[in-house]
């Protein structure tokens, strides 16, 4: 029998102190009895001599400090796996909210998980063709990666995780992905579109979703992504799948992590988030992966809307800087209709290199891809140029980049939210692009490649 | 051993009390499961510790065992090849122990204490030897000798020398002392805290080649010197720290991914083993050590990170090694120290860092130098320290970038925006910096050609006009500038893309030679040579830029270096080049 304190004697926000209280360890997990028939859950932020600071995943709404009772489970939080959780809604607890019946767990697993051991991982480099140019072609996407979207208000990023989510695939292979949705403070609509395309398009039965809608607790988001990367590790590294997961929308778990940390009133780093923000997104986005000897992997999506479409905002940055790359939306090119507006200068995927070439998708990847980057990026600096000074005032060059920029804009990276192009399709719609150009031009392409590749005439 | 007890766990920083008798900065096993921590704050007989390893479940009332020694590295045969983690635990041997995922409460020694190493000694008995003397050698791996040194503080005469087969714990020497016969084995140990001491300190003169045209033309950094590379995230920090891993002309190469991702320290072990270093012909790896502390490991042994790199790279300096040794991202370790800063409710200094952060940034730099190491022999050794900088939104008004720039004498600044265009290396020339440009300029000049220096100044010349020029294009358009203008730009534009613009994935164009950096800069400038006299000759500006040999030049950093004869070709081109259009406008032959 667990010992019972009621001896909170203090509730502030989020926080919650118990005094009196004996062997109680950092970390693990509590069980608060705010009346006969609701039990709220907590996890020890600081055990201070007899005196345990607790931090409320519910909220303390309703909370009275003399009849509250606390019991210290002595263990961290678990998730209880097992391989009926496919085709299952949780909420971000982990408790099923599909009305559906409770999981006979084949084991329980710590949600916190180890570091990988950075020589047991083996290094992403399977081309994952998400039958999207502007990510195949230009920011390749591979098994093992974590490639976020950044995204802004109103802008269709759950459109474009939902399209991935439904085309990814691995060359030569027919397996698809499992997928584990984490949802953390978005609106029921939201999640509502994405549980109704999973369920259109059959992906529901090897999915595994954890909801935290807007209006549940803002703190229990702390903990939702980490339960939808425990189940994800459980799929892939024991039961060999390969796991794609959705993590939807980031920004209001940072500002779930501010909140705690605004109440403990720890210095703040920078806009008031926590100092230690990197080290907290570090422990979720880190565990993405493939490991030496497992089959499975872990490819993640995590999906941030930037406040303002700030770049620089913490949020975002600290992700950039831990995040295999980023795929980032534009609202100018959403304004001119183009989907996915993704804009791909800024864009990125640092593990492009080893998932592309001969043997993964064609020789002459890389090199084009390179050359369209500089070609688009001088287009846009020309029609730039011609906004301010006329289109009269380019020179040819620069008029044949310009031209290249709009075109690039509407055929390569504009294409339909059902259409799915294979890897030729798209490095041929690039070549087709490049003959806009004068061949002097191409200097990032081997001469060969070229000669092999480039059409004579531009096709109609 | 004494013992005191927890009595407040706060994440990675646990309060004991009963610990009067530790001493600041010795090292502690928390509880039962015998965590590593440090002593970081003594009050009256309470100490605070920031422990190595994840807290969680730990609690009030528990043990902590004092050890009464600093955080230390064990120093012998068997740090080449390695992967440690921040406080020097082998990482391959504790994927044996415990499989994927680090757990906590492993105790692995650094160094392999039962593997056998040849010793072959470098003295015999009767010879006098003072610290640091070599005593032998052990060939390590096939391009390091690693030289067993006279340890610190041990003076005295041979008195018995072995040679053969033997564990870094056997005795492989015995020194007669004043104090009495001392026992020397292969392996010492130094606390990772302290700089490991050297008879004199010198002033750097020679250049770190590194194979990357825009460093080693431009911003070049001498052996013993200190770099440091700030940027935005995205703009190819860790590319360029691999590259600079990968072909920096060093004898040995310390790499410490600090705070940084699991799979950049996955692909340094999966590349290295097979990139085949250009100066030994052997695999990259059988020079470099690795120190990985990754963004999802415990965020307080970063911090001790960073000195376990700097320790193990002095440690070969000692040897009479050039050593470099690359740390990414110095802004993760800056970050420890605030986290625990704020864990111990010290007053911030700006943006919540420790007051103390530019004496510890100073005080980590400042490790780097050329020196004279300890030792009859007067050897030289140099440590040139790479820091990455990873300023919050790519700001450098920020505390580490700015208490970084203090000490750094090499500031390679790069730019969002020219990675975005792909134009990688993206270190903005116009804002980066070198101060050891002067002092390298004689050597660099005597080992390739006399003109080295005036190609470099004349080509930033042109890139600064550039910068004008391009101002004035922006208000007025291309039209409205003069020939000699057009020419300019044409050719600046062609040192950015032919010269600076550098592929790291493209099979020749990752590492160039000095040579070969001179003879590309050298055609991109005899070129525009040879178009200013051929407009001033009559020949129109566009004949000129529609000559062939522009491809020439702009694909010279494809052509391998064992083929001069193609670069040299280049050159022929042009003179026939500008010969045939000058003659067609009826003018005498320019050159």
């Amino acid at each position: 029998m667990l010992k019972e304190y009621r001896t909170v004697s203090e509730v502030a926000g989020p926080l919650m102190v118990v005094e009196q209280v004996e062997g109680v360890k950092y970390g693990e997990l509590v069980e608060i009895e705010v009346s006969k028939d609701e039990v709220r859950r907590g996890r020890v932020l600081e055990a201070d001599g007899s005196k345990a600071l607790v931090q409320l995943f519910e909220g303390s709404a309703g909370l009275n400090l003399a009849s509250a009772k606390v019991r210290f489970l002595g263990r961290g939080i678990e998730l209880g796996v097992s391989m009926d959780m496919l085709g299952r809604v949780f909420d971000g607890f982990g408790r099923p909210r599909d009305g559906g019946p409770q999981i006979i767990p084949e084991k329980k697993v710590d949600i916190n998980g180890n570091p990988i051991n950075p020589y047991a991982r083996d290094y992403p480099s399977e081309f994952i063709q998400t039958g999207i140019s502007a990510i195949d072609g230009l920011n390749t996407l591979v098994r093992g990666q974590k490639l976020p979207i950044f995204s802004g208000s109103g802008l269709p990023h759950a459109a474009l995780a939902a399209q991935i989510a439904r085309q990814a695939r691995v060359l030569g292979t027919d397996e698809k992905f499992s997928v584990v949705f984490g949802a953390m403070g978005i609106t029921f609509e939201e999640a509502d579109y994405f549980i109704s395309d999973f369920r259109r398009t059959g992906a529901i039965e090897r999915a595994v979703l954890f909801v935290n809608l807007a209006d549940d607790p803002a703190i229990e988001r702390i903990s939702t992504p980490r339960m939808a990367l425990t189940a994800a590790e459980y799929l892939a590294f024991e039961k060999d799948m390969h796991v794609l997961v959705i993590l939807t929308d980031i920004t209001n778990y940072a500002e779930a992590l501010r909140e705690v940390s605004a109440a403990r009133m720890e210095v703040p780093g920078r806009r008031g988030y926590p100092g230690y923000m990197y080290t907290d997104l570090a422990s979720i986005y880190e565990r993405a992966g493939r490991i030496k000897g497992r089959k499975g992997s872990i490819t993640q999506i995590p999906i941030l809307t930037m406040p303002e479409d700030d770049k620089t905002h913490p949020i975002v940055d600290l992700t950039g800087y831990i995040t295999e790359g980023q795929i980032i939306l534009a609202r100018e090119l959403h304004r001119k209709g183009i989907y996915p507006p993704i804009d791909v200068l800024p864009s990125l995927s640092r593990l492009k290199d080893k998932g592309i070439g001969e043997g993964k998708t064609r020789e002459d990847h890389a090199d084009t891809m390179n050359q369209l980057y500089a070609a688009y990026a001088r287009g846009k600096d020309a029609k730039e140029l011609a906004a301010i000074l006329g289109e009269a005032a380019l020179s040819e060059d620069d008029k044949n980049f310009s031209k290249f920029a709009d075109e690039f804009e509407t055929i390569y990276v504009n294409q339909d939210i059902e259409e799915n192009r294979t890897i030729e399709e798209t490095l041929d719609l690039g070549w087709e692009l490049l003959t806009l150009l004068p061949v002097r031009e191409l200097k990032r392409i081997r001469e060969e490649y070229i000669e092999k590749y480039l059409p004579k005439t531009r096709p109609a | 051993m004494d013992e005191g007890r927890i009595i407040k766990v706060s994440g990675p920083l646990v309060i004991a009390e009963g610990m009067g008798n530790a001493k600041m900065y010795d090292v502690v096993r928390v509880s039962d499961e015998r965590l590593i921590g440090e002593v970081i704050e003594m009050r009256g007989d309470r100490a605070s510790i920031q422990v190595y390893e994840e807290t969680a479940g730990l609690g009030p009332g528990e043990p902590v065992y004092t050890t009464g020694e600093a955080l230390s590295v064990e120093l012998a045969p068997g740090l080449i090849e390695a992967i440690y983690d921040g406080i020097q635990r082998p990482l391959d041997k504790i994927k044996d122990h415990v499989g994927d995922r680090i757990e906590r409460g492993i105790e692995l020694p650094g160094i392999d204490h039962e593997r056998k190493w040849h010793f072959e000694p470098r003295v015999k008995p009767g010879d006098s030897v003072e610290p640091g003397d070599i005593l032998g050698v052990v060939q390590e791996t096939v391009v390091v000798e690693h030289r067993i040194m006279v340890p610190y503080g041990v003076r005295g005469t041979i008195k018995d020398i072995k040679k053969g087969e033997f564990t870094v714990v056997d005795v492989i020497a015995t020194v007669d002392t004043a104090d009495g016969a001392r026992d020397v084995t292969m392996l010492t140990r130094w606390p990772v805290r302290r700089g490991r001491p050297y008879a004199e300190k010198l002033p750097p003169y020679a250049p770190l080649v590194t194979g990357q045209r825009i460093i080693d033309m431009f911003f070049p950094v001498a052996k013993g010197g200190a770099a440091c590379v700030p940027g935005p995230f995205g703009s190819g920090k860790t590319v360029v720290q691999h590259q600079l891993a990968r072909w920096a002309d060093s004898d040995i190469i310390v790499y410490v991914g600090c705070g940084e991702r699991g799979n950049e320290m996955t692909e340094v072990l999966m590349d290295f083993p097979e990139l085949i270093d250009p100066r030994t012909g052997e695999p990259l790896m059988k020079r470099t050590t690795l120190v990985a502390n990754t963004s999802d490991m415990p965020v307080a042994a970063r911090e001790a990170s960073v000195y376990t790199g700097i320790t193990i790279a002095e440690y070969f300096r000692d040897m009479g090694y050039n050593v470099a040794l690359m740390a990414d991202s110095t802004s993760r370790w800056a970050e420890a120290l605030r986290e625990m800063s704020g864990r111990l409710e010290e007053m911030p200094g700006e943006e919540g860092y420790p007051a103390y952060l530019g004496s510890r940034i100073a005080g980590f730099y400042e490790r780097a130098g050329r020196v004279k190491c300890l030792g009859t022999d007067e050897r030289e050794g140099s440590l040139t320290v790479i820091g990455a900088v990873s300023p919050p939104g790519g700001d450098l008004s920020e505390p580490v970038s700015q208490a970084t720039l203090r000490v750094a004498k090499v500031f390679w600044g790069l730019d969002a925006t020219l990675a975005a265009r792909r134009h990688f290396p993206a270190i903005n020339w116009l804002i980066s910096y070198s101060l050891y440009l002067e002092r390298l300029e004689d050597q660099i000049s005597k080992a390739i050609a006399a003109d080295f220096g005036d190609l470099r100044k004349e080509a930033m010349q042109l890139l600064q006009e550039e910068a004008e020029l391009e101002e004035i294009v922006r208000l007025v358009g291309v039209d409205a500038l003069s020939v000699k203008d057009r020419l300019t730009l044409e050719t600046a534009k062609s040192i950015r893309e032919d010269f600076l613009h550098q592929n790291a994935y493209h099979e020749v164009d990752t590492y160039t030679s000095l040579t070969k950096q001179r003879l590309m800069l050298k055609a991109i400038l005899d070129f525009h040579h040879s178009a200013l006299n051929a407009v001033e000759a009559g020949v129109s500006f566009d004949a000129t830029m529609e000559l062939k040999v522009r491809d020439s030049i702009a694909r010279m950093k494809y052509i391998p270096e064992n083929e001069p004869e193609r670069l040299n070709s280049v050159f022929d081109e042009m003179k026939a080049a500008f010969a045939g259009l000058t003659q067609a406008v009826g003018g005498e032959e320019v050159a």
